[in-house]
């Protein structure tokens, strides 16, 4: 993984002092509110509902046991002994104190970690494919060039301040793990016809209140060029992107506006000026960045052979692992959903047991996945059954990856100040009613996601099941969306109706689990039932 | 007018009173002209010999259109001033300077000294811009 | 009544205005009638809160401890602390405070 060097660490190191500043420039009333909140916010200093809270930035998903274990010490240090997982691959932790802020960040500097640009009207942390340089389906690792682009848009001068936040994902297989084609711009690796790695760029995908899916803008970026087109991407949005309306800022309207087609026009024209600009890094400066993501020193010759004898184990190894590219090796994820948990919740315990296990078992790697789960990236198949028993004594074994008891949730009302209605009890209320081996091997794949208010934190448009929390004067109340997905092949749910109270909305997703259950073909899971059959059945039986 | 509180040029003030863009591109003698958010910079670029002087304006400082402005007039060759006017606060010089700003006027004239250190705050940059700085990466790779 | 509420600068706790100060407890906020903007003025101006703002309440007769009852979930949400972590909200030790909320 990436280490910084002498100019990356100053970098941080600056950013720390600055901010050290403002605080107290703030704390003896130099700067007012009004000035020094878009100050913390791009240090991702937040007022939530009960406190500040910290976000800090996870780049592209990659951490090793060192960071996991600060990760761990803060929660403990500075907090309420726990951290919140995000479906942006980041922490957040939501009891600090604005007088700790300075040296949260300066213990985060110490292991190159920091909150810059995690909020703000900014080119946010760069996300990506949670098996990045593990997966057997990918053309190239994508975090050198997720690298590449983060320290490009690190105090981008001129991208400070655009219209509002923006996100990018960089992903490089067919199978999308990050939801790429839902991001203001997601960059796909791949390799043209003749045997070259390219980067393919769509532009204006986004969730919130007018979700849209990202269009292609250009097959092919070279890699000498990457910069560049992503500059000339960021200029037209920053030049033309709304400014009247907050909600309509984002550059999926633009791109809607002007239309894909003119939206390209614009950008390829800004491009073959900024070509003459010199704005490039050099080639070298990727080799460079790449040799820090070599393999790690795998065993040739492992073993494939899995003593599957324990039938928990089985049944974790079935659902929570994924294939290596390398043989002997599995990808192992960890659910930190238990049931009635809270989604993506770990205790400062939990998290430097799993910077631990890392460290014995997953070459000192770990990932955050954008479904707020862990992953020990590269684990020798050897050693599985001892990191599943480790896991298991911590509450951290359980087998329920991309199934009903898999939740996405947002924090909602129980920590946001956005909120409209909680998420966590409908999550806790949902997980504890299918969350049962049982029930889980019989419904298989079914992704629920929920978010406490229209903004989609918790990406319920994406989900195959999504529930949205909405205020019905003052009454929690929440709304069920059925069809959405985030992979591949991308799709944005459908409300069914009239919404529901708590309990309401969890019966309303079992019945949506009968109809699947009872029209299912072979192999079918819910959103292929769903698909082929359509929202009619499902809607007669919710509210017929 | 407001006065220029920080200015790194050389060579003598210029105190010629800016017009807007739509004035300036009927008024052809006109050696100032100020910029609006919404303006586009590249209207410009066909009389840049002839202006001395560009003032972007900045009516909230939370409005970052004025920096593509500023790089658009100099990645097009423009040596002229380039005043930021307008909301200009502290956090928001050393940005403006690296996207060719050369002279700042706010509205709300600031702490010289915080001023001085917000200028001073970044030993290397990550970007190649409009300043001439050699960014990390050509620092990375000098032979 | 009119209830005003903050969060602390510094630990960015959830406060009340008691009449002559802050609490960290909803039951000793006091009614500020017309008074909430000036209040907000001055504590914001000498750096004890920020992000204050009046909300509607009402006094109720006591019952489990609660005294006072902000008129929004949200702000009753604040006053207690998060539903799903019973251990970290004002009354730790009541299982049923929770309900309060709804
Ligand atoms: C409690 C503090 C939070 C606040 C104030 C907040 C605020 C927002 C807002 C206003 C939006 C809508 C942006 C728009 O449509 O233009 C948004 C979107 C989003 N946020 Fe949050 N959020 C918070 C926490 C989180 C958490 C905990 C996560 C991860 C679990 C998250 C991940 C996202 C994602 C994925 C989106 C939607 C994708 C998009 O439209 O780009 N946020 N957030
Ligand atoms: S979706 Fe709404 S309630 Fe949930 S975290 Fe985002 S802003 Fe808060």
């Amino acid at each position: 993984m990436y280490k910084y060097d002498s100019y990356d660490q100053q970098m941080v190191d600056t950013r720390v002092a600055e901010f050290r500043d403002q605080v107290r420039r703030r704390l003896s009333g130099e700067l007012t509110e009004e000035q020094f909140r878009p100050l913390r916010l791009q240090n991702g200093l937040y007022l939530q509902l009960h406190a500040y809270m910290l976000r800090v930035a996870v780049p592209y998903g990659t951490l090793n046991s060192a960071q996991m274990t600060v990760l761990g010490d803060i929660a403990d240090k500075y907090d309420r002994g726990y951290g919140h997982f995000t479906t942006r691959q980041n922490i957040q932790y939501n009891w600090i104190k604005l007088e700790d802020t300075p040296d949260i960040l300066a213990d985060l500097a110490k292991v190159e970690m920091h909150a810059i640009q995690t909020s703000g009207n900014c080119i946010r942390n760069i996300s990506s494919d949670q098996y990045a340089g593990a997966a057997a389906d990918e053309v190239v690792d994508p975090r050198p060039y997720a690298e590449l682009l983060r320290q490009w848009s690190s105090f981008h001068p001129e991208f400070l301040t655009l219209p509002r936040k923006f996100k990018i994902a960089v992903i490089a297989s067919e199978t999308d793990r990050a939801a790429m084609r839902l991001h203001d711009i997601g960059i796909k690796m791949v390799r043209n016809p003749a045997g070259e790695i390219g980067a393919q760029f769509y532009a204006g995908g986004g969730m919130g209140r007018t979700p849209m899916i990202g269009p292609m803008i250009r097959e092919f970026v070279p890699l000498d060029q990457l910069i560049t087109y992503s500059e000339a991407c960021l200029r037209v949005y920053n030049r033309y992107g709304r400014r009247d309306n907050k909600y309509k800022a984002r550059i999926k309207i633009l791109v809607h506006e002007l239309g894909k087609d003119e939206y390209t026009r614009q950008v390829e024209e800004e491009f073959a000026h900024l070509l003459g600009q010199g704005i490039e890094p050099p080639l070298a400066e990727l080799e460079r960045i790449k040799q820090y993501f070599v393999d790690p020193a795998f065993e040739a010759g492992a073993s494939d052979e899995l003593d599957l004898s324990d039938p928990d184990f089985r049944l974790w190894v079935e659902r929570n692992t994924h294939a290596h590219k390398q043989a002997g090796y599995v990808i192992a994820n960890v659910s930190l959903k238990p049931v009635g948990g809270i989604p993506g919740d770990a205790s400062a315990d939990q998290i430097r047991l799993m910077a631990q296990l890392a460290k014995d078992y997953s070459f000192d790697e770990l990932r955050v996945t954008h479904a707020q789960n862990i992953v020990f990236p590269h684990v020798k198949k050897a050693d599985l059954y001892t990191l599943w028993k480790a896991l298991d004594e911590a509450g951290l074994g359980i087998a329920n990856l991309d199934t009903l008891g898999d939740i996405i949730a947002c924090p909602g009302l129980d920590y946001c100040s956005l909120a409209n209605a909680r998420s966590i009890p409908v999550a806790q209320k949902i997980s504890e009613r299918f969350g049962s081996a049982e029930k889980q091997a019989e419904i298989g794949e079914l992704k629920l996601k929920i978010s406490g208010c229209i903004n989609a934190c918790g990406h319920h448009h994406a989900g195959h099941i999504g529930i949205l929390g909405v205020d019905k004067k003052g009454v929690e109340n929440y709304q069920l969306l059925l069809g959405g997905c985030e992979g591949a092949d991308t799709s944005l749910g459908k409300i069914t109706g009239p919404g529901f109270d708590e309990n309401g909305i969890v019966d309303a997703v079992e019945k949506a689990t009968e109809v699947y259950l009872s029209n299912k073909q072979d192999g079918e899971r819910f959103l292929d039932t769903y698909r082929r059959i359509g929202m009619d059945p499902f809607k007669e039986a919710i509210y017929g | 007018m407001v006065d220029v509180q920080f200015r790194f040029r050389d060579d003598e003030a210029v105190n010629d009173s800016a017009v807007t863009v739509d004035a300036f591109t009927e008024q052809t003698n006109a050696t100032a002209v100020r910029i609006e958010p919404g303006d586009d910079a590249r209207a410009l670029l066909p009389f840049l010999d002839r202006l001395r002087l560009i003032e972007v304006n900045f009516p909230a400082w939370t409005d970052g259109r004025g920096y593509s402005s500023a790089r658009v007039l100099r990645e097009a060759g423009f040596t002229g001033e380039i005043r930021a006017v307008g909301d200009v606060v502290i956090d928001m010089l050393s940005h403006l300077k690296r996207c060719g700003f050369d002279a700042f006027a706010p509205d709300k004239p600031l702490n010289p000294a915080d001023a001085q250190a917000a200028f001073e705050r970044w030993d290397n940059v990550y970007q190649a811009t409009a300043d001439g700085r050699q960014p990390i990466w050509a620092l990375r790779h000098q032979s | 009544m009119k209830i005003l509420t903050g969060n602390d600068l510094k630990t960015g706790a959830v406060t009340w205005w008691t009449g002559v100060g802050w609490s960290l407890d909803v039951n000793d906020a006091a009614d500020v009638g017309e008074d909430g903007a000036k209040i907000i003025a001055r504590e914001e101006g000498v750096q004890n809160v920020f992000a204050a703002y009046v909300i509607d309440g009402e006094k109720t007769a006591a019952k489990d401890g609660w005294t006072v009852r902000p008129a929004h979930i949200k702000d009753r949400i604040r006053a207690l602390g998060p539903t799903v972590r019973p251990d970290l909200t004002l009354k730790p030790s009541d299982p049923e405070a929770v309900n309060w909320v709804i």
